[in-house]
């Protein structure tokens, strides 16, 4: 009796914190929510409340009609999934190269993109931004590009040349043995069998070129090119007060955020797991 | 015979490898080495073939400026209040969705919901709700819980502004700090407990000395990557702070190189900024490993 009163009670705390916790985290979501469908002489309404009486879509029409979000939009869109399937076929073929053949010089050059984990990614700012306007590669958004795969690369292949080091190599043995070259087994025998590390890959990447700000910050000053981070905070930092529209641009930018996070939650969950602890 | 073998062997290799490689000598260890020359020049950024060898003069200018001695004080007060702050509300997190619990996917989704948010919609979020006149911060605090007497103008005082980056980095953070204890925890064997229990050891007994002890590798990760990203936050105070005000007091180092570079164009003293920051979080990450690796010979 004793127990099973203690049980029911250390259960109704551990729901009594966790949805206090959820309180925390969403509230600041919702507010943002119900800010974008404020008008603007509600945005400093005293008291601010956490709904609105006159909800109205005229903060989403003005900020993607008006206000280019609609391009920046797509110009994130594009950046974003260029730089995921780059990225994903580059780090798999490094990770391939580093789980299966042999080469001079390997482990040597393991250890040099393992350094590239190690590398605080701002402190690379300056210089890249000079080799990239040698390049002619600034105000392009083949510029975020190029640069979003290389900042993931060293991460992302070192998750997959665990995945891939997990295939058994009887497989591609029995392949090799068909006389199947080393490129045909990558692409028919090992890609296939990844698809849980080639997801990983794809969200990680994904959310990291969608949210990125400080290289798109430096790297972007034509206005037709902003991606849609950099294009809020000028936004914002342009006109103070109209915060119905930044957040209104913020939510059409969460969009894809919660859709990918949506579908791929399994594999994501799994991945941070994984690739956090034992990666 | 064998040096066509190997020669085949190097090709095969070689397209498997060369793309990632360019990319990355090209945009990481290409920039890694030239910005160490960077800094120690005055660097023309126009015209580099003007650029002026200064020798050490960056990193004695850097170390030697009171804004750069805020700034880093600042970045080092934000990794210890962020650090511990997301370790210890995440254990907890993390702990409590360990329990028999219904919609632990659902919990585990809306936690996670900040983590995969850009920083910089959540820094812009915090920005309004921390504003000085109808923020809904201070009209919780004044009107709502009467713990102040009037508005407090959070994002005009360098201490207080500090408030709302703290706060976020917590809140942004504890998401991934929970999943990853909760992965640790889930790697405890459940009969440790049970023993425990049945030898009369209290719930915090069990937490001393089964749940702590076990998780001191996921604890040693967790605190290296975090003191990493912490030392080197950066969006979050630039948009709060829009760029160190009030009078450069609010810099973090990362924010303090940007100005220095990107807007007085001193891309030398920027360069050396990065180079000490770096220095200081590989300092930092090799004590931390260090002091915990030994406890855990004991």
């Amino acid at each position: 009796m004793g127990l099973k009163q203690q049980r029911r009670r250390s259960k109704i705390i551990t729901y009594t914190l966790l949805f206090m916790g959820v309180a925390i985290v969403f509230i600041p979501f919702w507010y943002m929510f119900v800010t974008s469908l404020k008008p603007q002489a509600y945005i400093f309404e005293m008291p601010p409340r956490l709904w609105t009486q006159q909800p109205t879509l005229s903060n989403y029409t003005t900020a993607l009609g008006k206000d280019l979000f609609g391009l920046y939009f797509l110009n994130s869109l594009v950046v974003a999934v260029v730089t995921t399937i780059s990225t994903v076929l580059v780090s798999s073929l490094l990770a391939y190269a580093f789980a299966r053949l042999k080469f001079p010089g390997k482990e040597w050059l393991f250890y040099l993109f393992l350094l590239g984990m190690m590398i605080p990614p701002v402190m690379l700012i300056i210089p890249q931004f000079i080799i990239a306007k040698h390049l002619d590669l600034l105000d392009k958004l083949g510029g975020l590009v190029v640069v979003y795969i290389t900042m993931n690369l060293s991460m992302q292949t070192f998750l997959l040349r665990g995945f891939f080091e997990g295939i058994p190599k009887d497989l591609e043995d029995a392949a090799l043995i068909d006389g199947a070259s080393q490129w045909s087994i990558f692409w028919k025998v090992v890609i296939p069998l990844s698809r849980p590390g080639l997801s990983v890959v794809t969200i990680f990447t994904f959310l990291y070129a969608w949210d990125e700000f400080p290289w798109a910050h430096v790297a972007i000053k034509e206005t037709t090119r902003r991606t849609l981070p950099i294009a809020i905070a000028l936004f914002q930092s342009q006109h103070l007060t109209e915060w119905g529209q930044v957040f209104a641009a913020s939510i059409v930018a969460l969009i894809p955020v919660v859709v990918v996070f949506a579908v791929f939650q399994r594999y994501f969950i799994r991945g941070i797991s994984t690739t956090g602890l034992k990666g | 015979m064998r040096i066509k073998r190997n020669l085949t062997q190097i090709l095969t290799a070689a397209i498997f490898i060369l793309p990632g490689l360019v990319l990355f000598l090209t945009f990481i260890v290409g920039p890694m080495l030239y910005s160490f020359r960077i800094s120690f020049y005055d660097w023309k950024i126009v015209n580099p073939a003007q650029s002026i060898w200064v020798g050490t003069d960056n990193y004695v200018r850097a170390l030697t400026n009171p804004i750069f001695q805020r700034a880093a004080l600042n970045t080092l007060v934000y990794a210890l209040v962020t650090v511990p702050g997301q370790m210890i509300i995440g254990l907890i997190v993390a702990i409590l969705l360990n329990q028999d619990i219904r919609n632990r996917g659902f919990f585990r989704v809306v936690y996670y919901l900040p983590v995969i948010t850009s920083w910089v919609i959540v820094s812009l979020l915090f920005e309004y709700m921390f504003s000085g006149q109808a923020g809904l911060v201070n009209y919780i605090l004044r009107d709502v819980l009467h713990i102040i007497p009037k508005n407090i103008l959070w994002l005009a005082d360098p201490v207080l502004t500090f408030v709302p980056i703290h706060l976020l980095g917590i809140w942004k953070g504890v998401g991934w700090t929970a999943i990853i204890f909760l992965a640790g925890l889930q790697e405890i064997p459940e009969q440790l407990y049970e023993a425990a229990e049945v030898d009369g050891a209290s719930p915090l007994d069990r937490f001393r000395s089964i749940t702590v002890p076990l998780l001191r590798p996921t604890i040693l990760f967790l605190l290296v990557v975090l003191t990493i990203g912490a030392l080197n936050a950066y969006i979050s105070n630039l948009l709060i702070t829009n760029g160190g005000n009030p009078l450069d007091k609010t810099h973090f180092i990362l924010t303090l190189m940007y100005t220095a570079t990107f807007n007085r164009l001193d891309f030398g003293y920027g360069s050396a900024i990065s180079y000490l920051l770096t220095m200081i979080v590989f300092v930092i990450s090799v004590v931390q490993i260090r002091l915990l690796r030994q406890r855990v010979e004991f």
